[in-house]
């Protein structure tokens, strides 16, 4: 153990010399300054730490930070660092995506990665549009929207990526938003904290192909009843007054006002730690208009680390059978000499 | 154990000696036939024989019972001297039902001995397999000499007693099958009755009756008169040493292993299950204690890129597929040509297009491992041409992987991959070290690192050293930080760029860099004639059919060269030279002539092709005749 101090770095020694080319206004911007702030505050090592990604606007994120990083092909980002957190558990490797590239064409990555719990840190940013091939709707964007590839608006469905998540059995989800930079930076604190695969969602504006899409969430005016803060063994307030709150009716939640025989006790007290996901999996459901949406910590649960079990298996066989050598790896079964 | 062993001096018949025998088993894949064969090729080996297999087993884990689409077949050559090939015909057929003898018969030599049990041949059976009268009574057979055995009665009957099902006792069925043919070959039993120890353990009654079973098929072949002499094919004249039977997945998981330990790698293996390539990865996950790390991907893409993340972290990359897996890895193959990371990409050939035919060979994925991805995208591509050459080429890949950080293509096939051949068991301390060298750390500067373009002596990721090799900096050493990716970089900085003429200089320096291999690999060499009228060229699987093809023509006088190429891309740099010795040159390959192609584009030779695409290896009498033709006209 070395017992040298070790340097005290700034959110700027986390910038690499790569001019930043998204453009202006985006909301990638403050998912950088917040990261790099995090990982500066948390005293990160930067050598020991690696940013993958795919493809897409948000997948540029490694080129911006001065720590070591793969930028790789569309949607294979969640299985390239698998394989390097595999063969390298020791380092901490963070995974940036974005929709289309996490739950389009990498769907079936983002899946098994979440499932198998590596310990990594998961950001989607999710925009709701791909913004890098200039507009086509993506497995987020909202019924009806139009745009480049559904100008008569989208017929698709879309995912809620968090319900995918839990889905998926995630030990750690969470929501926040790129302008909401303080809770943002609690996020991705909390996300760099926990011991196996967090997943985190941020609603990110494409200011130039879909501005907007967060309006409801981020306006100054609106947001705090359109969006409820989670903590962690507390009621679901929201409401500029906090005024209303979010109640159990059967499997349903319901938006109740505060007062009028309505208590806080009456509320769905939230649990980020319950062992079964059914209350993530209902928090995750929450649209607006209908209710507010959650952001914040949905679930945060404890379950080995799939890079842990390859190492422990590993060492019982090594344990059990002594380490092999090449001698007993030739002359393993029937051998016969010929002289 | 040791009265165990049936000596050969039990029997009162007389034995004749042969220099080699090719046994083919068959019946139902329900049957057990592949373990039969596994049987005899081991006990083959183990009492000194050069041995070559054939197991052929068709796609459908379980057809329906008795019909044609259901038979599994295992040959067998096993001899005194040198072999290369399992044998274009076999001198005896074992058949288990109609189906078998009806798919197979045609393989078995004038003469040949048939041992068929006759239980089988019932209404239904023979019309499953199309009998319309029975071939065992209506003269069909005559030209063989025919031995039907009650089998499935005899076996009943041996089994007798230990209150077994008769659906346990039938599968016994293939033991007395081995027994029958162990006798005829004069072979020992023993090894089989360990194997049955071992496998059955915990099964005392089924330990015994197919123990049973086995030694009642041996003995009757004592007793019965159809047999009147056993036949011994005696020891080999292999080089000296320590020998085992290997299949060639097998040498392929064990080669790796070495490789790594050469090397100071840890190795992962990355697979997704597919057909003739999953016994690698089961090999693989079983040498835990070797430190080996093993990864069942969701998907041949996650295999593959996860061995780019692995790669970028410093171990030792690997993933194993067929053809329509490899499809699937290319566009991460040109990731890890553009991130030029070392590792390594196994194709166990089969028959294609599509799914095409899963449990059969075929080399016709040449052409997409030199050309399936998008882009100039060179890789370098090695082939392997025995069971055991597997071994020595996944190292040799690995040697040129991490000298000139680039992925490499490992070509073999299903042929080899499920066959076997004796194996020599390398001395470990001739196993030479793989050196590979990491950029050190470098300390804080006073813009407080070392990453690119922060300080005067920043870490050029893209740097190159003579080879054209770039630095494998490591994630965890300080002062290295980069970033890399599939976007087109600038040289030496490694930066996004996309002015034309950096990129016209990438593509030129990964093209060169994957040329300048050629200066590190062996010339090629010809075996036979070296020069002459015909020189029969060929890679990979098809190396025994080849070499023996060639020997008995240069046996019989002919002017002929065999040359076989091990590297596939670069070629080797004499390559053009040894084609212009011969008259003509033939190139043999299971495909419709990739690597014809390839030669006649780079050498303008005018190759001549000898293609087959059946999902059987070629035989060496149809090479012969090729050569015959070529000599003649
Ligand atoms: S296209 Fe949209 S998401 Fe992409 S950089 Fe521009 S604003 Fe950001």
């Amino acid at each position: 153990m070395s017992t040298e101090a070790l340097p005290v770095l700034t959110p700027n020694d986390f910038a690499s010399d790569q001019d930043v080319r998204w453009c202006p206004g985006c909301g990638d911007y403050s998912i950088l300054a917040q990261m790099k702030k995090v990982l500066a505050s948390l005293g990160v090592v930067r050598e020991n730490t690696v940013f993958v990604s795919g493809i897409g606007c948000s997948s540029r994120f490694p080129y911006y930070m001065n720590t070591y990083g793969i930028h790789s092909i569309h949607g294979r980002a969640p299985a390239v660092a698998t394989g390097l957190k595999i063969a390298r558990p020791e380092l901490s490797v963070w995974v940036i995506t974005g929709d289309g590239d996490a739950l389009s064409i990498g769907g079936n990555h983002l899946m098994h990665c979440i499932r198998r719990n590596l310990d990594m840190n998961i950001v989607l940013f999710n925009n709701r549009i791909y913004g890098l091939t200039k507009g086509q709707y993506s497995p987020t964007s909202p019924l009806g929207q139009i745009n480049k590839s559904a100008p008569l608006g989208v017929i698709d469905n879309p995912l809620h990526p968090l319900s995918i998540a839990i889905g998926c059995e995630a030990t750690f989800v969470a929501r926040s938003i790129d302008v909401n930079i303080k809770h943002l930076g609690m996020v991705l604190e909390r996300a760099a904290a926990h011991n196996g695969t967090a997943f985190i969602e941020v609603y990110q504006n494409c200011n130039v192909f879909n501005d907007g899409a967060w309006e409801y969430a981020t306006d100054r005016n609106t947001k705090l009843d359109t969006t409820i803060e989670l903590e962690h063994g507390k009621p679901l307030i929201f409401g500029k007054n906090r005024d209303k709150g979010i109640r159990l009716n059967g499997l349903e939640p319901e938006v109740v006002e505060l007062g009028k025989g309505i208590s806080e006790d009456d509320l769905l007290f939230h649990d980020e730690k319950a062992a079964e996901p059914s209350l993530a999996y209902l928090l995750s459901r929450m649209r607006f208009p209908e209710y507010p949406e959650p952001i914040g910590v949905f679930r945060a649960v404890d379950r080995p680390r799939y890079e842990e079990e390859v190492v422990r298996q590993i060492d019982a066989a090594t344990k059990k059978q002594g380490e092999g050598t090449l001698e007993s790896l030739f002359n393993a079964g029937d051998t016969w000499d010929i002289n | 154990m040791a009265t165990s062993t049936l000596p050969s001096s039990a029997t009162t018949k007389p034995v004749v000696e042969l220099v080699e025998a090719t046994v083919r088993f068959c019946g139902d894949s329900g049957d057990g036939m592949q373990l039969a064969g596994t049987q005899l090729t081991n006990t083959s080996a183990l009492i000194g024989n050069d041995i070559a297999t054939f197991p052929d087993f068709p796609a459908e884990i379980r057809a329906p019972r008795g019909t044609k689409a259901g038979v599994s077949g295992f040959q067998i050559h096993f001899a005194s001297q040198e072999i290369f090939t399992p044998g274009d015909q076999v001198d005896a057929l074992v058949a288990m039902n109609p189906a078998a003898l009806v798919t197979n018969l045609s393989d078995l030599i004038v003469g040949g001995i048939l041992i068929v049990n006759k239980d089988s041949f019932d209404a239904k059976g023979l019309e499953q397999a199309g009998y319309k009268t029975s071939p065992l009574t209506d003269g069909s057979l005559d030209r063989y000499r025919l031995i039907p055995v009650d089998m499935t009665a005899t076996t009943r009957n041996s089994v007798a007693g230990l209150g077994l099902s008769q659906k346990e006792a039938d599968r016994c069925k293939n033991f007395y099958a081995m027994g029958l043919v162990f006798w005829l070959y004069d072979r020992p039993l023993d090894p089989t009755l360990r194997y049955i120890d071992d496998k059955f353990a915990k099964n005392a009654t089924v330990a015994e009756a197919n123990r049973r079973a086995l030694k009642a098929g041996y003995h009757y072949g004592e007793t019965v008169e159809a047999f009147q002499n056993q036949f011994r094919v005696p020891k080999a004249k292999l080089p000296p040493g320590k020998y085992r039977n290997i299949m060639g997945n097998q040498a392929t998981a064990i080669g790796l292993v070495a490789a790594a330990k050469r090397s100071g790698k840890t190795l992962y293996y990355a697979s997704y299950p597919i057909t003739p390539a999953s016994d690698i990865l089961h090999e693989l996950s079983k040498f835990k204690n070797y430190g080996v790390r093993t990864f069942q991907a969701e998907d041949e893409i996650a295999a593959m890129t996860s061995i780019v993340g692995a790669a970028f972290g410093g171990a030792m990359g690997v993933t194993g597929s067929s053809g329509p897996g490899i499809a699937l890895k290319q566009e991460g193959m040109g990731l890890a040509v553009m991130t030029e990371l070392p590792m390594l990409i196994i194709n166990v050939q089969r028959g294609g297009p599509s799914t095409g035919l899963p449990t059969k060979t075929e080399q016709a994925d040449l052409l997409q491992a030199m050309f399936g991805r998008n882009g100039e995208c060179p890789l370098a591509v090695i082939a392997a041409r025995s069971p055991a050459d597997c071994f020595d080429v996944v190292q040799e890949a690995w040697r040129i992987a991490t000298r000139f950080m680039t992925p490499v293509m490992v070509l073999t096939d299903g042929y080899i991959a499920n066959g076997s051949e004796p194996w020599r068991i390398p001395d470990v301390a001739s196993l030479e070290p793989i050196e590979i060298t990491h950029p050190a750390p470098v300390a804080a500067t006073s813009n407080g690192d070392g990453a690119n373009g922060h300080a005067a002596e920043a870490f050029m990721p893209y740097r190159r050293n003579e080879r054209l090799a770039r630095p494998w900096a490591l994630p965890g050493t300080p002062g290295m930080m980069h970033r890399i990716g599939g976007l087109e970089k600038q040289d030496v900085t490694g930066n996004v760029n996309y002015e034309p003429a950096n990129h016209q200089h990438m593509i030129n320096t990964r093209a060169r860099k994957i040329a300048n291999i050629s200066a590190d690999i062996p010339l090629a060499t010809v075996e036979g004639c070296d020069s002459g009228d015909v020189l029969v060229v060929g890679w990979g699987g098809t190396y025994g059919a080849l070499e023996t093809a060639v020997r008995k023509q240069v046996a019989a006088g002919a002017k002929v060269g065999h040359l076989h190429l091990r590297y596939l891309n670069p070629l080797p740099r004499n390559l053009g030279e040894l084609l212009k010795r011969f008259k003509k040159v033939l190139v043999a390959e299971l495909n419709m002539g990739q690597l014809r192609t390839l030669l006649r584009s780079e050498f303008l030779v005018d190759c001549i092709g000898l293609n087959k695409v059946q999902g059987k290896p070629f035989q060496v009498h149809e090479v012969e005749a090729k050569i015959h033709e070529l000599l003649k006209s």
